[in-house]
């Protein structure tokens, strides 16, 4: 279940850093002006996606549903804050939907002040999607400090894909 | 003839198992977990025949590093059938000399020769060396030993050091232990050797906590782990469902506080040894992480973010306290680690907008930062003797550094990409930390002496992070 969810999640992360302040050598950016398509492409899925859930979310998201950080900052600036607001109007716009930010770090940092930083990522998103008006109680927080890296390289450009917070639902 | 003498009444070795159903949060643990091989069972000291003689002699603090030592094949009184090995006690005697040999020997201690370059002595020579045979080596020094099989199936192991020049015993003590425990009694003659020589405190006999690594970088497997100070008697302690992180031994051995992801977040919870079952660390939906033990073991302290601001926290650790919290600021406070008196507490924190170095009474008052040496300070380790603290210094690349409590003096001992998350050995003398490979994020134990100059990689079965090294074992 985990697997899933984080293979969907990585995909999404890949096509947005394209468009990120410190962009991964990667990818063409994807139409940043697109509005959410709350009807998913079939072929894209075997199932028709449920609004609410991961995959429905994802691909609605098309790459927003990751926010990304500088070196040890959880700031949420003008292209996060973006981001931020996607996720929002999906949630405002499928109340039963509930989601999990969880806040990561890149290799280089003391494990410990990293589980602090993730979580103070997290909870940085979480607080501007409670700003923009999402319940607090339909989201919560997990720091997974820097013990999910979805680069795996050592170098600036995985290292500013695995600075991030990470919005995904919470299965009903 | 070789007389014993009980001075100690040993703690029964045989805990029994406890038939607990498994709680939820106990379902990451492996199964066939037997707390005699985790935790700590008393060793018997009992006194052993001496030589007839007893010259003090002191060797000079900068001199015992060169010493050449003989260390031979321990002798048996009869060559018996034992648990401890299956050639019987003197094929277990020579293994036992192989462990003291390769305990000075791997960490740079003196000159030591092992067993099998030696003539083997007969169990009569244990008390009264062949000088003629000892004098024509390069070894001023001579280690001899026995195991004895005891009617009661435990073993008695006596452990002797000789000065070869002088022809005189320099100090001598006797072991009973069991046969699961035999590298035991090993330990304590190097820890009996180097003590002797070097008036250092001992650290061999002592176990080490760790996290196991194996995977690709991206779907890494995480089990708590322990070994003894040598790496032998490995042993996992978790399955690798969830993630383990940091675990820390409590100072008897009874407990192991650890991070894990079992119920989806991480959290800290405390392992109880002897049945088998873990707690969280405090009735709290918020994530716990770095937990450390006070010196005497009734607090554990922890970092606790609470709406994404992490704090450092204290709990009692018998359970069921309230927790108490120790700093205030807005930026994150992590880790802490306390001197050897329990009077205070290093911890790290980033209010200057870096990780910096804080040290703070154990009560939260008096904070002050003490680390202006360049760069960044992080996992601070008070060093058992009191007088440095270890940390991860982060200056381009992370590398392990010590300084005095004060902040002064400080001194970089590795050079590496990335060392981290140094943890001292009970002596003070050694430091343990992990090393992190660049790309393939593999990672290893490895251990510096203060000089920096012996350094060198532990050998583990698998990846191996977070390392905590425990006290001398009751």
């Amino acid at each position: 279940m985990n697997r899933l969810i984080i293979a969907v999640t990585l995909s999404s992360a890949l096509a947005l850093g394209a468009c990120k302040k410190e962009p991964p050598e990667m990818a063409p950016p994807p139409p940043q002006n697109t509005m959410p398509t709350p009807t998913p492409t079939p072929a894209q899925t075997p199932m028709a996606a449920q609004p609410g859930s991961q995959s429905h979310f994802a691909m609605a998201m098309s790459g927003a549903d990751t926010i990304y950080f500088d070196t040890d900052a959880s700031n949420i600036d003008a292209e996060d804050q973006a981001a931020l607001r996607r996720q929002a109007e999906y949630l405002l716009q499928y109340t039963n939907a509930r989601a999990t930010v969880e806040g990561h770090a890149d290799e280089r940092g003391t494990r410990d002040y990293n589980l602090a930083l993730g979580e103070r990522r997290a909870y940085s998103a979480k607080n501007y999607l409670v700003s923009l008006g999402v319940p607090e109680s339909r989201l919560r927080t997990v720091s997974y400090g820097e013990e999910r890296p979805v680069a795996t390289g050592s170098n600036e450009s995985a290292w500013a894909r695995n600075r991030r917070a990470v919005t995904v639902m919470i299965q009903n | 003839m070789i007389r014993t003498r009980l001075l100690a009444s040993l703690t029964s070795a045989a805990i029994a198992l406890m038939a607990i159903p498994a709680a939820a949060q106990d379902s990451d643990l492996a199964t066939d977990l037997d707390p005699a091989t985790i935790g700590a069972n008393d060793v018997e000291q009992v006194d052993v025949e001496d030589s007839g003689e007893g010259i003090s002699v002191t060797v000079t603090a900068d001199a015992w590093q060169d010493l050449g030592i003989a260390i031979a094949s321990f002798a048996t009184n009869r060559d018996e059938p034992t648990p401890a090995n299956a050639q019987g006690t003197a094929a277990l005697g020579h293994e036992l000399a192989r462990v003291v040999f390769n305990d000075l020997r791997f960490n740079g201690l003196f000159r030591p020769v092992g067993p099998d370059a030696l003539p083997r002595p007969s169990y009569g020579e244990i008390t009264d060396p062949a000088w003629p045979t000892w004098r024509g080596r390069s070894a001023e020094m001579l280690v001899h030993g026995y195991v004895r099989n005891n009617e009661d199936g435990r073993l008695t192991v006596g452990c002797y050091l000789y000065d070869v020049a002088l022809q005189s015993e320099l100090v001598r003590e006797g072991w009973v232990v069991n046969p699961s425990e035999w590298r035991r009694a090993a330990h304590k003659c190097a820890d009996l050797v180097y003590s002797r020589l070097s008036g250092e405190d001992p650290f061999f006999d002592s176990r080490i906590a760790y996290i196991a690594e194996t995977g690709p970088k991206d779907n890494r497997i995480k089990r708590l782990a322990i070994m003894d100070s040598d790496g032998a008697n490995h042993r996992f302690i978790t399955n690798g469902q969830s993630t383990a992180l940091t675990p820390r031994y409590s100072p008897d051995y009874s407990k192991i506080a650890y991070l894990s992801y079992v119920d989806g977040n991480p959290r800290i919870y405390v392992y109880d040894i002897g049945t088998g079952r873990q707690t969280l660390v405090t009735q709290s939906s918020n994530p716990t992480f770095a937990p450390r033990w006070s010196p005497d073991g009734r607090w554990i302290l922890y970092s606790m973010a609470v709406g994404g601001n992490t704090d450092i926290y204290r709990v009692s650790s018998s359970g069921g306290g309230t927790p108490e919290r120790l700093t205030t600021s807005p930026a994150i406070e992590v880790g802490g680690s306390y001197s050897p008196d329990g009077r205070q507490i290093v911890f790290e924190s980033d209010q200057s907008g870096a990780q910096q170095c804080y040290v703070m009474n154990a009560d939260g008052s008096g904070q002050r930062r003490i680390s202006f040496g360049g760069g960044r300070c992080a996992t601070p380790e008070w060093s058992p003797r009191g007088d440095q603290i270890a940390f991860t210094r982060i200056a381009g690349d992370f590398n392990i550094a010590v300084m005095t409590p004060q902040g002064r003096n400080m001194r970089v001992l590795t050079n590496a990409w990335h060392d981290e998350a140094p943890t001292w050995a009970p002596n003070g003398r050694i430091i343990q930390f992990f090393r992190t490979e660049r790309g393939s994020g593999d990672t290893s134990i490895w251990q510096v002496d203060l000089t920096g100059e012996n350094e060198r990689r532990l050998r583990t079965p698998v990846g191996a992070s977070d390392p905590a090294w425990g006290p001398v074992l009751p």
